[in-house]
C-alpha cells in the first residue's frame, strides 16, 4: 500500500489560515489501511480543527466527506454539489489525492493533509516499513524476494557494502542491512552463487528518473 | 599482467614484485591550495602512490580529482578516488576521461559513506551505479575503449584500476566472494580496510590465498596508526565496519599518558613487519589521517624506504 503520515497539526493550521469553511475528505484506500485518512481519521481532524479555531475565536464551519478513492475521477466527481460552500478542500490521501481534486475542482483550494511516504506494509500493529521503490523494472526474483533498490540506503545491486555491521545498515541501528538477509538465506539455501554473478548497471528510465510516467492499457481505453 | 595497464608508478612498483607502501590523504575544506601542497610535501619519495579522497565521511572539500591534479603537478603520483554516491554514469565517464588527460593513472572505485554521516544529510544521494559496477566501467572504457553505452572513446583512459575491501564488515563468511567478485570485475588492486584485528585478517586473507585471489590482483593491506585513545573508542563504537579489538584499547591505554601515540606507531609497525611476510599481502596502505607528517618517520622504521624507482 502507499504509507502516509499525518502532517503536524501547526503546518495544516498555517495552511488554513484564512480559511472558516473547510471540507475534510478522506480516502477508503491505502490511508485508510495504515490508519492516516481513512473516515475515523477525518473524524478526529475535523475535530481538532474546530477546537483549535475556538481557540482562535473562531467559529470555523469543518465538514467531512470520505471517498471510497481519491484516485478516481467516479469517487472524486461525488463532491460536485459540494465543493462551492466550502473556501478550502482538506485532501487527507495520498499526494495523489488533492491533486485529482484540484484538477476536478480548478475552482477550488485543494491542500494535503498528509505527508506520502513509501511503497510498504505492516509489519506489526502501528508499524510500516518500507518495500517498494516504484523502479518499474522489478528484480527482487535475483534477490529471494527482497529489494536492494528500496531497501539498501544505497540502491546497492552487487552485494553488501563495509558498513554492514551485525545484521544493521551503516547510517542506522534502526535499519536493516537488506543485503544481509539477501546473504544469509542464500547461504542457508545453498544458492550462494546466485551472488557471485555481475550484476550489470540498472535501466532507471522506467524509474522516476525516465520522467513522470503513465502507464496505457489499450484494451481499457475507449 | 603482462603488459602495463596504465603505467602508473604504483602499477610498476607491484608488477616488479616489490612490496608496495601507498599513502593517503585528505583534500582540504576549501580552496586552500597551500595547505594541501603542505600536506603533500611529507608523502614526496615516501609513498608509491598517494590515496585523495573524494568527499570523505560525506563531508564536503575539494573535488578529488582537483587535489589529484595539484599532486601530480607536486611530484607525487595520486591514487584518484571516486565514490558512486556524488555522481550518475555520466559524470563518472566525464570525470573519468578528465583526470585521466590530466594525467592520473591510478583510480580507486567506492560506494562511498551514505550522506547521513555527512555535514549534508539532507542531500540526494546518486548511487545509479554501485562500486562494483564502476571498476566494471572503468575496465571496459580502458580495455574495451568504449563507454557503458558500447560507443567508442576518442583516446580511452589508461587506468590502474583499484577497488576496497573490508575484511571486517558482516556478513563475514561473504565478504571473502565480494573480493572475488570485485576482482572478477577488473579490479587491479585492493585497499583493504584499516585493519585492527590482525587474527580475523589472518582468516581472511588465508580464504583469498585458497582462492588464488592473490594472484588475480594485488591486495594492500590497511593500515591507520591509532593516535590516541579517544580514536581507538571513536573507531571501535562509531565508525562502520571498523573492528577495534579490545585487547588493543588496553594496549594503548596502558601505554600511559603522552606515550598513547608512540604505542599505536609501534603497534602499526609490528602490523606491517607481519605484512611483509604474509602470503597474499602484496603492500601497505598508510591510512594516517591528518597525519600526513608523520608518514616519513613511519616509513623509516617500517623499513620501507627508500622507495624503489622503477
Amino acid at each position: 500500500m502507499i504509507v502516509a503520515d499525518r502532517k503536524p497539526l501547526k503546518e495544516i493550521l498555517e495552511m488554513l489560515k484564512g480559511y472558516n469553511r473547510i471540507l475534510v475528505v478522506g480516502c477508503k484506500g491505502c490511508v485508510s489501511v495504515c490508519n492516516v485518512g481513512g473516515s475515523k481519521e477525518v473524524g478526529i481532524l475535523a475535530s481538532i480543527l474546530k477546537i483549535a479555531g475556538k481557540k482562535n475565536g473562531l467559529n470555523l464551519k469543518v465538514d467531512e466527506k470520505t471517498l471510497e478513492r481519491q484516485c478516481d475521477p467516479e469517487y472524486v466527481d461525488l463532491l460536485k454539489d459540494m465543493v462551492d460552500d466550502y473556501d478550502v478542500i482538506l485532501s487527507m490521501a495520498c499526494g495523489v489525492g488533492p491533486q485529482f481534486l484540484s484538477e476536478r475542482y480548478p475552482e477550488s483550494r485543494c491542500l494535503p493533509a498528509v505527508n506520502t511516504t513509501f511503497f510498504g506494509g505492516a509489519v506489526q500493529h502501528g508499524v510500516w516499513s518500507e518495500r517498494c521503490a516504484g523502479c518499474g523494472t522489478c528484480v527482487i526474483h535475483f534477490f529471494d524476494g527482497m529489494c536492494p533498490i528500496a531497501r539498501c540506503s544505497k540502491s546497492l545491486l552487487n552485494g553488501p557494502c563495509g558498513g554492514s555491521a551485525d545484521g544493521k545498515c551503516e547510517i542506522s541501528k534502526d535499519v536493516d542491512c537488506i543485503w544481509d538477509m539477501i546473504v544469509r538465506k542464500k547461504m542457508e539455501q545453498g544458492r550462494l552463487d546466485d551472488l557471485l554473478k555481475f550484476m550489470p548497471a540498472k535501466d532507471w528510465t522506467t524509474a522516476r528518473d525516465g520522467g513522470p510516467r503513465k502507464s496505457v492499457r489499450e484494451e481499457l481505453v475507449q | 599482467m603482462s603488459e602495463l595497464k596504465s603505467g602508473s608508478n604504483l602499477e610498476k612498483v607491484l608488477k616488479a614484485g616489490h612490496f608496495a607502501f601507498t599513502g593517503e590523504c585528505g583534500p582540504p575544506k576549501g580552496a586552500n591550495v597551500e595547505h594541501l601542497k603542505e600536506k603533500i610535501a611529507p608523502l614526496k619519495g615516501m609513498v608509491d602512490a598517494v590515496n585523495v579522497t573524494d568527499n570523505q565521511t560525506a563531508v564536503v572539500r575539494m573535488s578529488s580529482w582537483a587535489a589529484s591534479t595539484i599532486m601530480c603537478q607536486e611530484g607525487v603520483e595520486p591514487n584518484f578516488q571516486m565514490v558512486c554516491r556524488d555522481r550518475n554514469r555520466l559524470a563518472i565517464q566525464s570525470d573519468i576521461l578528465g583526470v585521466y588527460a590530466m594525467g592520473i593513472r591510478n583510480m580507486l572505485c567506492l560506494s562511498g559513506d551514505h550522506q547521513r554521516f555527512g555535514n549534508h544529510p539532507q542531500s540526494k544521494n546518486v548511487y545509479d551505479i554501485d562500486s562494483m559496477q564502476l571498476i566494471a566501467l572503468v575496465k571496459q572504457m580502458r580495455d574495451e575503449g568504449t563507454f557503458m553505452n558500447g560507443e567508442a572513446i576518442d583516446v580511452p583512459p589508461r587506468l590502474f584500476i583499484g577497488a576496497a575491501s573490508n575484511p571486517f564488515a558482516d556478513p563475514f563468511e561473504f565478504r571473502v566472494y565480494r573480493l572475488a567478485k570485485k576482482i572478477e570485475a577488473g579490479a587491479d588492486f585492493i585497499q583493504t580496510q584499516c585493519i585492527y584485528n590482525m587474527e580475523k585478517f589472518r582468516q581472511f586473507i588465508k580464504r583469498a590465498v585458497d582462492m588464488g585471489l592473490h594472484e588475480k590482483c594485488y591486495i594492500l593491506a590497511g593500515v591507520t596508526p591509532m593516535k590516541s585513545v579517544g580514536m581507538a573508542t571513536y573507531m571501535a563504537k562509531q565508525v562502520p565496519g571498523m573492528d577495534v579489538p579490545d585487547s588493543l584499547i588496553q594496549r594503548l591505554r596502558g601505554a600511559g599518558k603522552g606515550k598513547v601515540a608512540e604505542e599505536g606507531i609501534q603497534f602499526a609497525l609490528e602490523q606491517i613487519e607481519e605484512f611483509k611476510d604474509m602470503e597474499g599481502v602484496a603492500g601497505v596502505h598508510l591510512m594516517a589521517i591528518e597525519w600526513e607528517h608523520r608518514v616519513p618517520e613511519i616509513a623509516e622504521r617500517a623499513g620501507v624506504l627508500p622507495r624503489p624507482v622503477v
